[in-house]
């Protein structure tokens, strides 16, 4: 293979990455808080129809980004409202989401399939790093959301890891009695991480029907929510992690159509298998792995937190 | 003044039944009102759903046909829920089972029909639970979230489907649409009379009962109940859980791969593209809603055959085929938020706290 059809490929593996990133993003916080959000694929969805139709109807991208974000905002409500208030069962709960999203995305997008996005967002190259040699066709240019990514998987790291913010935040979704104990509001920072989850996830959708494929098409997200969440696992809920992988799956994305457009001979639809394959397998290989080495989810995730059973 | 919520000592028996009930009323009423933001008409749109799916016999019978595959699927999927197993893999199981029982019609056209339905049916169910066994096993072994990959594995079965439908198995008289060519008659069965309900409905309550005397009748399947109930105390009592995880998902697998079956031998006569439009999704709803009981769960199926039914009728004034799955979705929400009515009593109680802890600041 030569070099530039490497390069081309690797900076496709980063724009099909980025929608996978940003929402398994999304759900690295959800999860952090100890909510298990399974209803990515649904809040997806809905971001990128309505992201698409803000931006039909003001021919504004970053309208349409913002309009996503508060959709997926509005989906992980929702949830937030039935698992964390009314103490629902978290799986059944984001499955009702994912359902619920596919069917009003297809609802509301109808008279908007096959349209293309009047406005979408294009690539550019960034002064300076954009002429670094390989590091520049590869990240530096594409188009504003995946720096906006990149800006987000440092933000996220160092709020984490680093602020008294990420401190609670992950105190709630290990021990949320201790949390609750020491005077942090549980439920305030379950219901913010969900939220916020829920953004991002709106926010992958958006760069799906506005920069990746920019139209709109019923179902367009294929499983790329739950690529996320099984992504979330194989990061070890850790942003850095998650951008690598994000890639991985990109590639993997990438890859199968750039060897249909080489003429080689095999079925598109076996491509197209691919990165659900490359998952389960990566999924079963981080499992065994987080079992010898005990990196372990947050301990109280996916359990309802009930002041009263401490 | 506070909300608090304080558990029941027992589920409320009125809740029960009234939760359900009222979540479709609800779910209806919120669908209304995107109906509305969207311009249409929802007495209008109700009506017509109502009507074409129980309004008349033809209606009727068209629901139960599509009860079958809901019923089906939503017994394996209430299998593995009873045992806290995510099984979100039906869909791909219903498609798997669908490919092997047309295999079968394919490759042995000369078999009679005695021979033919009882083979196309223990390759169905055999090709759906060997799907749902592939992710139980790293689940049962080594941990492996069997929510994730099961559904992952929904799309995996729909491509090898489409490939085979678009590829080898092509009806070369099909002017190029993705279907395979007619079944021989032999590999059809039979329906009941004028109607297209087929003998898959006794599939279904045969299926209903031998997973109702299992569950409740057998040693196996207190097993199952105490594992779904108590890990820690089926640990406690010797039960093998490892093996029990295999079983219960290879049985929901197989149950959705007969639902697959039969949708190919007794409704299409072929495999096709779409053979099922998402009858594994609906099924999680109607077994949540059904209370993961057998015979709640016909009636539930029944209900959701009816709103496919209506799903159909609507399409043809112009809405959108999405409408239905928006509505199914919204009555799991209500379910899920109405059973906090059913496990806790509301209280509502104006406390001092609020004035304290001013008081403190």
């Amino acid at each position: 293979m030569d070099q530039l059809f490497m390069v081309t490929l690797l900076a496709t593996a980063v724009t099909a990455g980025t929608p996978i990133l940003l929402a398994a993003l999304g759900e690295i916080i959800t999860e952090k808080s100890g909510i298990l959000n399974l209803g990515v694929e649904g809040m997806m969805l809905v971001g990128a129809v309505v992201g698409f139709m803000a931006n039909v109807a003001t021919q504004n991208p970053w309208l349409g980004v913002l309009m996503a974000l508060i959709a997926g905002g509005l989906m992980a409500l929702m949830h937030a409202f039935l698992t964390i208030t009314l103490r629902g069962n978290q799986v059944v709960c984001g499955l009702a989401l994912t359902i619920f999203g596919t069917g009003l995305s297809g609802f509301l997008g109808k008279s908007f399939v096959g349209i293309p996005a009047p406005a979408s967002f294009k690539a550019f190259s960034v002064p300076l790093l954009g002429d670094l040699p390989l590091i520049g066709p590869i990240f530096f240019r594409q188009d504003a959301l995946v720096y906006v990514s990149y800006l987000l998987v440092i933000v996220l790291a160092l709020f984490l890891y680093k602020t008294r913010w990420g401190l609670s935040l992950r105190a709630v979704g290990e021990n949320p009695a201790a949390a609750d104990a020491v005077g942090i509001s549980v439920f305030r920072i379950r219901y913010l991480s969900v939220i916020a989850g829920g953004m991002l996830a709106g926010l992958g959708g958006a760069y799906l029907s506005l920069a990746y494929a920019p139209s709109w098409l019923e179902n367009m997200t294929a499983g790329r929510g739950w690529i996320a969440v099984a992504l979330v696992i194989f990061a070890t809920w850790n942003p850095v992690k998650c951008l690598v992988g994000s890639y991985i799956f990109g590639g993997l994305d990438a890859l199968g159509f750039r060897i249909q457009t080489r003429g080689i001979d095999i079925s598109p639809f076996f491509l197209q298998m691919l990165p659900y394959i490359a998952t389960i397998i990566v999924l079963i290989f981080v499992s065994r792995e987080t079992k010898t080495h005990r990196v372990s989810s947050p301990k109280a995730l996916s359990i309802p937190y009930d002041r009263e059973e401490r | 003044m506070k909300i608090t919520l304080e558990k029941r000592l027992a589920p409320s028996t009125l809740m029960l039944f009234a939760v359900p009930v009222f979540s479709i009323f609800l779910a209806l009423l919120l669908g209304g009102v995107f109906l509305v933001i969207n311009g249409s008409n929802p007495v209008e749109i109700y009506g017509m759903l109502f009507k074409s799916a129980f309004g008349s016999s033809y209606g009727i019978t068209e629901s139960i046909v599509k009860a079958i595959p809901l019923m089906l699927a939503g017994l394996g999927v209430s299998l593995a829920f009873r045992m806290q197993l995510w099984n979100i893999g039906a869909e791909g199981q219903i498609y798997m089972g669908a490919v092997a029982a047309t295999w079968v019609a394919l490759t042995f056209p000369g078999l009679p029909a005695p021979v033919m339905i009882p083979f196309m049916l223990f390759m169905g169910f055999l090709a759906g639970a060997l799907w749902a066994l592939l992710p139980a096993i790293p689940r049962a072994y080594m941990n492996v979230n069997e929510t994730i990959t099961t559904l992952l594995m929904n799309y995996i079965a729909i491509l090898w489907a489409d490939y085979l439908i678009y590829g080898p198995w092509k009806d070369p008289a099909g002017f190029n649409f993705p279907l395979t060519p007619k079944f021989v008659p032999a590999a059809i069965l039979p329906t009941l009379g004028e109607t297209r309900i087929h003998l898959g409905l006794i599939f279904a309550i045969g299926a209903a009962i031998v997973i109702y005397i299992l569950i409740k009748h057998t040693k196996w399947g207190y097993e199952v109940r105490v594992i779904g109930e108590s890990p820690a105390a089926a640990r406690y009592a010797g039960m093998n859980i490892k093996k029990n995880i295999c079983l219960v998902l290879f049985l929901s697998g197989g149950l959705a791969g007969i639902a697959g079956m039969a949708e190919v031998s007794g409704v299409a006569g072929r495999l096709q593209h779409g053979i099922s439009p998402g009858y594994g999704y609906t099924a999680i709803i109607v077994a949540w809603l059904a209370r993961l009981h057998p015979a709640t769960l016909a009636l539930v199926s029944f209900l959701f055959g009816g709103l496919l039914v209506g799903g159909f009728a609507i399409q043809l004034i112009g809405m959108p085929a999405a409408t239905v799955s928006m509505l199914q979705g919204l009555i799991l929400f209500f379910v899920l938020g109405g059973q906090v009515l059913t496990n806790y009593n509301i209280k509502i109680i104006s406390s001092p706290k609020k004035s304290a802890s001013k008081e403190v600041e």
